[in-house]
């Protein structure tokens, strides 16, 4: 019985004909293909993408050279040095991060007391050369200062997790 | 013996032992903060609250001494109870402020808040603030941090004996200060730093520069003194981040001088990285080759007795071997040591070291100091001699005299007299303090450098050993007659035999020599502290000078040849502390630059002139060492000698002993070098000369 019943389903193409439906309905369905870099997918609050150090905003930078992002660092990125600041703060004299090295995990931005260190909602990044893949201070500075709307959005928004 | 039962376990201990050093003994540990092994016991921080069965409270375990039947309980619920809410007391007023204290890491609060206390806090309030204090160039304080431990006092008080430091204020308004504003005045002041719990006393020179999870530890030996207290050297990269003190109890306890602790920046800076060659007058960098050929080419056609080689303080036992073979080599019987003139090293082995040991100066009960300041000489000796004087009630009064500078040494003593005359008078027993030490047990003669870099100072060599052998001093299982040094490198420069040969010149012999033109070539091995005009203007009017060292110091300037060397941090060394005991250096660091261990550099260079000494490798030099001086194989042993013959007896002058460290933070290369050490001596050495004034 089940040999009659598979032999004409095959001889009426009904395989076939139910695969062309399903492509006859997705024709009426809208794109999900996004027309990048034109259009670009939503992120979450919490992507972790290129890195930058955040200011308070009186313009004050708010890294206190802690260095428990650099102790923390699994692929060991992060390269800080301290001094006292002429009025005494502790403050940062270098603070270096091989974004060759890193391998985006977001240890640093857990880790910082001070939400200075954080992973930004940008990806495109890529860059020529592997040089000006070696952020120092000023670069990570400028990215938040370029960042720093969506950055405390993102912060604000994760807020209730935490 | 009181015999207590302690988390079920039965211990016996002797009387007096406190609860808590009890329980330390079976093991368990107990959380304190005000406690400390070598201060006295204040019991107010309450953190070492333990119960005791059929105690209506828990008790505070440092203060209460073990008693027979008692049944205590480390780990039961009352006594986490009672942990855990004097924490979160001691939390209510601490900042939150660990990321940027640099206490941070190390930090007796941080890690006993993790281990015994809440996970959050209840308090709602504002916490109190504190004014920062003034405490000088190495110490710096943020008051809000203290939680009123008190032992910053207590040591200020009682083991570096100056009071002042106090609290004024009570209850949470207490406060931690100098009361006027003033650097603290002590050479111990850095331990501080290392007695505080928290972060309210850090290191000023030191802040922020690191973390201690960053750093390399290397034990090691330290060289600013004769004592050679056991360190630990903290580096990060080729940097040497800090020096703090190792626990030795036999030499520094746990303490360390300031100059120890805090000339470590000296290391940065002024240092000869790269050989010198002087041509056409001026110092030109140059290659390993070109300054040996320079100094081959100097050498070649002069006779053994036209060389001179005079070994510095900071020499380590290695390259003074290596320097003493060389010129052995070359004929020359024209070596010493002793850049201040210092009239020791002929004769036994006891009559220039530390014989009773510092550990001994615990059971002396008289003790004569002649031409020496201690507290500046050696502070850690200067230390022992306060701690036994402190005893005093419990094993009798220690009375010291002193025969030289009449200076404050943190203890009661009698100024005796300036000079040799009064020495003498007390040897022939004229003298009020004579009887003292013929009453005395034991007695302790110490003789420092200032009483033995002057013409008669063999005579009072002589005289401070007839005064130790008459007065009963050196007996049977006790030799009480010492000799302070205080260059980290003289006796293991004497127990080479560093010391001019058969027919040698020594140092005022050289220096003679340099001027009248018999000796063309003198080789320096790190030595700064003499004269070093004295060995002519340049090479054509006077000696040709090889300096071999680390610092671009006094006599770099002269030097017609620079060789640049290893300072202690930099090579595996070998030292001998002023009482003879052998300790080992370790490489914390590289030299930088091109700079190189010391003895390898001599070594290279006996080859280049053809005369080769015979060992590759530190083992082999080591081997050699105790070749030449069997005491070399032995390590950190306290050598145990009678008193043989030495001195010289002779008429003394009149003139008053003078210390030889005039000023305490600035005595070798080093510390010249270091901002820190420039710093104190303005601000504590400067205020000091001011007020004499």
């Amino acid at each position: 019985m089940a040999f009659i019943d598979r032999t004409a389903r095959s001889l009426l193409l009904t395989e076939l004909l139910s695969g062309m439906a399903l492509t006859f309905k997705a024709m009426f369905k809208p794109k999900v293909t996004l027309n990048y870099p034109y259009e670009k997918g939503p992120l979450s609050p919490r992507f972790r993408g290129e890195h930058a150090l955040r200011r308070y905003p009186n313009g004050e930078e708010r890294c206190i050279a802690c260095k428990l992002c650099e102790a923390i660092c699994p692929a060991q990125a992060i390269t800080i040095e301290a001094e006292p600041r002429e009025d005494g703060s502790r403050r940062t004299t270098r603070y270096d991060i091989d974004m060759t090295k890193c391998i985006y995990c977001g240890f640093c931005q857990e880790a910082c007391p001070v939400d200075a260190i954080v992973e930004g909602p940008n990806f495109e990044f890529a860059t020529e050369t592997r040089e000006e893949l070696y952020y120092n201070k000023q670069k990570l500075l400028e990215n938040g200062d370029r960042w720093e709307a969506q950055l405390a959005a993102n912060i604000a928004a994760d807020a209730p997790y935490r | 013996m009181p015999k207590l039962t302690i988390d079920g376990i039965e211990i016996e201990v002797e009387p007096g032992t406190s609860v808590l050093q009890a329980c330390e003994r079976l093991g368990i540990e107990i959380p304190r903060f005000c406690f400390h092994d070598r201060l006295s016991v204040p019991a107010n921080c309450r953190m070492c609250l333990v119960e005791l069965e059929r105690s209506p409270k828990p008790i505070a375990s440092c203060a209460n001494p073990a008693t027979d039947g008692m049944v205590i309980h480390t780990d039961s619920e009352l006594t986490k109870k009672a942990r855990k809410g004097v924490m979160e007391f001691l939390l209510i007023n601490h900042p939150l402020d660990c990321p940027i204290c640099d206490q941070g890491g190390e930090c007796d609060l941080q890690d006993q808040a993790v281990a015994y206390g809440l996970d959050h806090s209840r308090y709602q309030e504002n916490k109190r603030a504190v004014k920062e204090k003034y405490l000088g160039p190495l110490i710096k304080t943020f008051m809000t941090r203290c939680i009123h431990c008190t032992r910053c006092i207590r040591f200020a008080n009682e083991i570096a004996g100056v009071e002042e430091l106090g609290a004024t204020g009570r209850g949470e308004h207490m406060e931690i200060g100098t009361y006027i504003e003033s650097a603290i005045t002590s050479e111990l002041s850095g331990n501080l730093i290392d007695v505080c719990p928290v972060g309210a006393l850090t290191s000023k020179p030191y802040a922020f520069a690191a973390r201690p999870w960053e750093l390399k530890r290397t034990d090691s030996i330290d060289v600013m003194d004769a004592v050679g207290s056991s360190i630990r050297i903290d580096s990060r990269g080729g940097e040497v981040m800090r020096v703090l003190p190792r626990l030795h109890e036999d030499v520094n306890e746990e303490w360390i001088s300031d100059k120890t602790r805090f000339a470590c920046d000296g290391l940065k800076r002024q240092r000869l990285d790269r050989p010198y060659v002087r041509k056409d007058g001026r110092l030109q960098p140059a290659t390993w080759p070109e300054a040996f050929a320079a100094v081959a080419d100097r050498l070649s056609g002069l006779k053994g007795e036209e060389i001179a080689a005079i070994a510095g303080d900071l020499a380590d036992a290695e390259g003074l071997m290596a320097l003493k073979d060389l010129m052995a080599s070359l004929g020359s019987p024209n070596l010493d040591c002793r850049q201040d003139g210092a009239k020791i090293g002929e004769g036994p082995r006891s009559g220039y070291i530390f014989n009773t040991g510092i550990a001994g100066i615990e059971s002396a009960d008289a003790i004569l100091l002649v031409g020496t300041n201690p507290r500046w000489e050696a502070p850690m000796v200067n230390a022992r001699i306060r701690k036994r004087w402190l005893l005093g009630g419990q094993i009798g009064a220690l009375k010291v005299g002193v025969v030289g500078p009449d200076v404050d040494l943190t203890y009661r003593k009698e100024h005796l007299g300036a000079g040799p005359r009064t020495l003498e008078s007390i040897a022939q027993g004229k003298n009020a303090f004579a009887d003292v030490l013929k009453a005395a047990e034991h007695p302790m003669v110490i003789v420092g450098m200032g009483a033995l870099t002057r013409s008669d100072g063999a005579a009072v060599l002589a005289m401070a050993r007839s005064i130790s052998e008459t007065y009963g001093a050196v007996k049977e299982g006790w030799n009480g007659f010492n000799v302070l040094h205080t260059a980290a490198g003289r006796v293991g420069a004497l127990d080479l035999g560093f010391m001019p040969g058969e027919g040698g010149r020594d140092l005022p012999g050289i220096l003679d020599g340099a001027q009248s033109g018999a000796v063309k070539l003198v080789w320096l091995y790190g030595a700064d502290e003499f004269d070093v005009s004295q060995l002519g203007p340049d090479a054509d009017n006077g000696a040709f000078v090889v300096y071999q060292g680390h610092h671009g110091d006094r006599a770099a300037h002269r030097a017609d040849v620079i060789l640049p060397g290893a300072a202690y941090t930099e090579k595996n060394a070998t030292y001998v502390n002023t009482e003879g005991r052998v300790q080992r250096a370790r490489m914390a660091v590289f030299p930088p630059g091109d700079a190189r261990e010391d003895w390898r550099i001599i070594r290279a260079f006996s080859e280049t002139i053809g005369r080769k000494l015979p060992y590759d490798s530190l083992t082999q030099v080591r081997n050699r060492l105790a070749e030449v001086n069997p005491v070399f194989g032995t390590l950190d042993r306290l050598p145990e000698e009678g008193l043989g013959d030495f001195g010289e007896a002779g008429k003394v002058g009149s003139a008053g002993f003078v210390s030889p460290v005039d000023n305490f933070y600035m005595t070798d290369p080093i510390s010249r070098a270091s901002i820190t050490m420039a710093k104190c001596m303005d601000e504590i050495v400067g205020r000091a000369s001011a007020a004499a004034e």
